[in-house]
């Protein structure tokens, strides 16, 4: 089971109170209207499916009830950081203290 | 380069009586371990069922032998030998009912065709429903299943209990068994025989079986693919390449710089210790997310949920597998004591819809089959024989048709959520 910090409760907690929400940073089509088929499946449908690092979401459903953004590895499945929603980057390691 | 085939003893009860005679020390090895030719018409990336499959119906029905199989391990040590062993096809849409049918047509007559008892046994699947919702899905599902030929049944309460006396049917519990869905023709069948049955007969025909040896990427001319690099062979002469690799796929997608729109997932399954003939059919149920089958052996094999976030290490959470055991104890109050023998997890390839991806890619004289998710063993006999018609004919089966990758474009998406729905 994994040990996540959540980075609004500024806690570590259990994986049992989280849950996963998927890809982070997925940006959405500015003019949906206007983009192509080819666009717009990518949007909704194709997601990096990495063995190794990967930016995703979770969100600490029995906590703050908040989501935030996870850098995950998928072979090891050691976390690398966590950082709060609206943040794009992997914050310095003083922040989310995942050793 | 000539390499002329073993010519296989075929085998049968007459065989065994006579390897008797000489302690059985005389068998022909199963397969030959070549050295690879520079150049195949065909590559087949994955040594699980599927891409053994597909080896052995290009040689079968399409003449193609001067194929090769690349696997990274063993043959059959992936998803193949790690699933729960269940067959059916009763799905809700008309084009994954098809496709599914047609590969369980294909199971019926299997261990002939292979000449190897791959122990297809047709015990039958539930699938139970617990609420009133349930109950009518099921009813749309086997009207759906029975207007396209397949078999079923809707089987109230007592009808459940009469195939299954050891189900706890009580009322009283959180989710009462209100009815199941009945299909007697579904059923198990040993996992690492159909692979070893595929490859035996593949490699009869002249297929090479190149084990312990990973593809690490594609050899390129422009957008085309004309080879692939190995470890342990460099590199590999191609015309076309199918890649049959299940969780991986987004993986060797990446060689040639594409997207999937797959996720890998780990699922897990486990088994008990063996006990006495007590269930002789299957049972699932989405609604409390548990299946459970008793294999020959005597264990009872059960399977869990998929782990939720995208992974590919092959164990799995622990809280994954008690939400399963939970739903199993509540079903079988009788298996609460019965210990668990050893557990494992495969990674699967799950796409938006449930539902494969068989066919072209964007890059010329490359193919896909994956995207199988939690439900591909099932489909291996079908799954092999449309992506070698696909193969052989640079056009998909017409069954396999609808499972191009250009639905994620057009929308055309086969939703088999609710056949789907037990991770199996």
């Amino acid at each position: 089971m994994l040990r996540i910090f959540c980075p609004y409760c500024e806690e570590h907690r259990e994986e049992v109170e989280f849950h996963y929400a998927g890809q982070a940073h997925i940006q959405r089509p500015s003019v949906p209207d206007d983009c192509s088929d080819e666009t717009w499946g990518a949007y909704l449908y194709f997601r990096n499916n990495p063995r190794g690092q990967h930016r995703e979401m979770w969100v600490h459903n029995t906590g703050c009830r908040k989501f935030f953004n996870m850098c995950r590895d998928t072979v090891t499945y050691e976390i690398v950081a966590t950082y709060r929603l609206g943040e794009t980057s992997v914050p310095n390691s003083s922040r989310a203290p995942h050793d | 380069m000539s390499k002329k085939t073993l010519k296989k003893e075929r085998f049968s009860g007459f065989g065994l009586v006579k390897h008797a005679l000489t302690y059985h020390t005389h068998w022909q090895p199963m397969w030959r371990n070549p050295a690879p030719k520079k150049h195949y018409d065909v590559v087949i990336i994955g040594g699980g069922g599927h891409g053994l499959a597909t080896a052995y119906y290009l040689a079968r029905e399409h003449g193609i032998t001067n194929v090769a199989v690349i696997e990274k391990g063993y043959l059959g040590g992936g998803n193949t030998g790690r699933n729960t062993t269940i067959v059916r096809s009763n799905y809700l849409w008309d084009e994954a009912a098809h496709l599914y049918e047609h590969a369980l047509k294909l199971w019926e007559g299997l261990s002939q065709e292979l000449n190897f008892n791959v122990m297809f046994s047709q015990r039958g699947v539930l699938n139970l429903g617990h609420t009133l919702q349930d109950m009518r899905d099921i009813q749309r599902r086997v009207s759906a299943n029975r207007l396209n030929g397949i078999d079923g049944e809707v089987l109230d309460t007592a009808g459940v209990k009469a195939i299954v006396p050891i189900i706890n049917t009580s009322a009283q519990v959180r989710y009462p068994i209100m009815g199941a869905s009945w299909q007697p023709r579904a059923g198990i069948a040993r996992h690492d025989a159909v692979a070893w049955g595929y490859a035996r007969a593949a490699d009869t025909l002249g297929v090479d079986l190149l084990q312990e040896c990973a593809v690490t990427g594609f050899e390129m001319a422009g957008n085309r693919v004309i080879g692939v690099h190995t470890d342990r062979y460099g590199k590999i002469g191609a015309d076309r390449v199918g890649s049959v690799v299940a969780g991986n796929s987004g993986v060797i997608a990446g060689f040639a710089g594409l997207t999937l729109p797959i996720e890998s997932h780990p699922l897990q399954a486990l088994v008990s210790e063996p006990i006495k003939p007590v269930l002789n059919t299957v049972v699932m149920s989405n609604q409390v997310h548990g299946y459970i089958s008793q294999s020959d052996k005597g264990d009872l094999v059960i399977g869990a949920g998929i782990d939720s976030y995208v992974g590919y290490g092959q164990r799995g959470s622990v809280q994954t597998i008690e939400h399963s055991l939970a739903a199993i104890v509540e079903l079988f109050p009788i298996f609460s004591r019965v210990r668990m023998n050893r557990q494992w997890a495969g990674i699967v390839d799950t796409t938006p819809d449930a539902c494969p991806i068989i066919g072209p890619s964007p890059v010329e004289n490359l193919y896909f089959n994956c995207g199988w998710g939690t439900g591909g063993f099932k489909a291996t006999p079908g799954s092999g024989h449309v992506f070698a018609a696909c193969l052989a004919a640079n056009e998909s089966h017409p069954l396999a048709k609808p499972f191009a990758l250009d639905r994620f474009y057009s929308g055309a998406l086969i939703d088999e959520h609710g056949a789907a729905g037990v991770a199996h």
